[in-house]
């Protein structure tokens, strides 16, 4: 199954780089797809089930707006920090555990978390739990943590 | 007209980091500096694929950010665990 | 001179506004942890922003189709980059700037 998925997003990954449609080019197309289908169809979609993959993406694309939204808020933040002589920061490292369950979801929120206001992931994972350095004190996640959960999604 | 001036900015915008990276205190600033380095070369070179009216510049602006990435987290590893295999 | 070229540039100011207030806070910052900041946020919404402006120069074809997925590479690694830097400092011991001690 995995592997069959691999082989057309390769595929459709080549002919989206290439653009040309000539023989050898087609043929060379189904050989390289089938070899890195082949050695890598459990690294990328490795187990997981098609119906939940449709879910999943489908609430990642749903997420996708909110998050540009807090991008934008965020870099406004860090220009203003920036280029305030003053220099107003004061960073502090928190910690907590969101508790999800999966790879994708830890590194959908660690990115999310980089890129939204005035917070880097300096440390994620299933046991460890995050430690996130914040440029101001008081940056509230939880609303972040809520909605990767949902895009979880109920296994 | 436009891309070129974009592109000074760029060029500019590089030649910052590239004091940092001289003088960054740690590894670490240096490592920042250089990945953001390429970051930046990545869109430069993207422009003036623009600015010579040559979009084909762009696979090699694809290539380059892979290898951008991929520099940074090799010297990372070897950094942390000494080794590369 | 149509719409798109007015987009782009419009885009295009912008994402080199971005780019260079993120090299000046590279340069401004305190230590490497408040350091990351600019470098991992505001550069990679610069990028993305004149690499769109691009896009509504070209139009839709191949071309910036090839754009779009740079775009999209660069969303995803550039915070990857700095979460894997960002978290080999801590692990090798680099301790965050607190308010009140000297810069770097």
């Amino acid at each position: 199954m995995s592997f069959i998925l691999t082989f057309i997003l390769m595929l459709i990954f080549w002919v989206l780089l290439s653009g040309h449609f000539g023989l050898i080019l087609v043929v060379s197309a189904v050989i390289f797809s089938l070899l890195v289908a082949y050695l890598s169809h459990d690294l990328l979609l490795g187990g997981v089930g098609l119906s939940s993959l449709i879910i999943k993406s489908v609430r990642f694309i749903a997420y996708l707006p909110w998050l540009f939204w807090e991008i934008l808020l965020a870099n406004f933040e860090v220009i203003y920090i920036t280029l305030h002589p003053g220099m107003k920061i004061d960073p502090e490292v928190i910690e907590f555990d969101p508790a999800l369950k999966t790879d994708v979801g830890i590194t959908i929120l660690a990115n999310s978390i980089t890129l939204t206001p005035g917070t880097v992931t300096i440390e994620a994972g299933k046991k460890s739990g995050f430690k996130v350095h914040s440029l101001t004190k008081g940056a509230d996640l939880t609303e972040m943590v809520t909605k990767v959960k949902w895009i979880e999604g109920e296994e | 007209m436009m891309f070129g001036l974009a592109a000074l900015a760029i060029v500019v915008a590089a030649i910052m980091v590239l004091y940092r990276g001289i003088k960054g205190p740690r590894v670490y600033d240096r490592l920042l500096a250089i990945n953001s380095m390429g970051t930046k070369t990545v869109i430069l070179i993207a422009l003036i694929g623009y600015m010579y009216e040559r979009p084909h510049f762009l696979d090699i602006a694809l290539v380059y950010a892979l290898i951008n990435f991929i520099g940074t987290i090799a010297f990372l590893k070897y950094r942390e665990t000494g080794r590369l295999d | 001179m149509d719409i798109g070229t007015i987009i782009c540039g419009v885009l295009l100011f912008i994402g080199c506004f971005f780019i260079l207030v993120a090299s000046v806070g590279v340069l401004r910052f305190p230590d490497f942890f408040t350091r990351i900041h600019p470098a991992g946020k505001t550069d990679t919404l610069g990028q993305a922003c004149v690499l769109i402006g691009l896009i509504f120069y070209e139009g839709f074809d191949f071309i910036s189709l090839k754009l779009l997925i740079i775009v999209v590479f660069l969303l995803v690694v550039n915070p990857t980059a700095t979460y894997a830097l960002a978290n080999a400092a801590f692990i090798s011991g680099v301790k965050p700037w607190k308010k009140g001690d000297k810069r770097q």
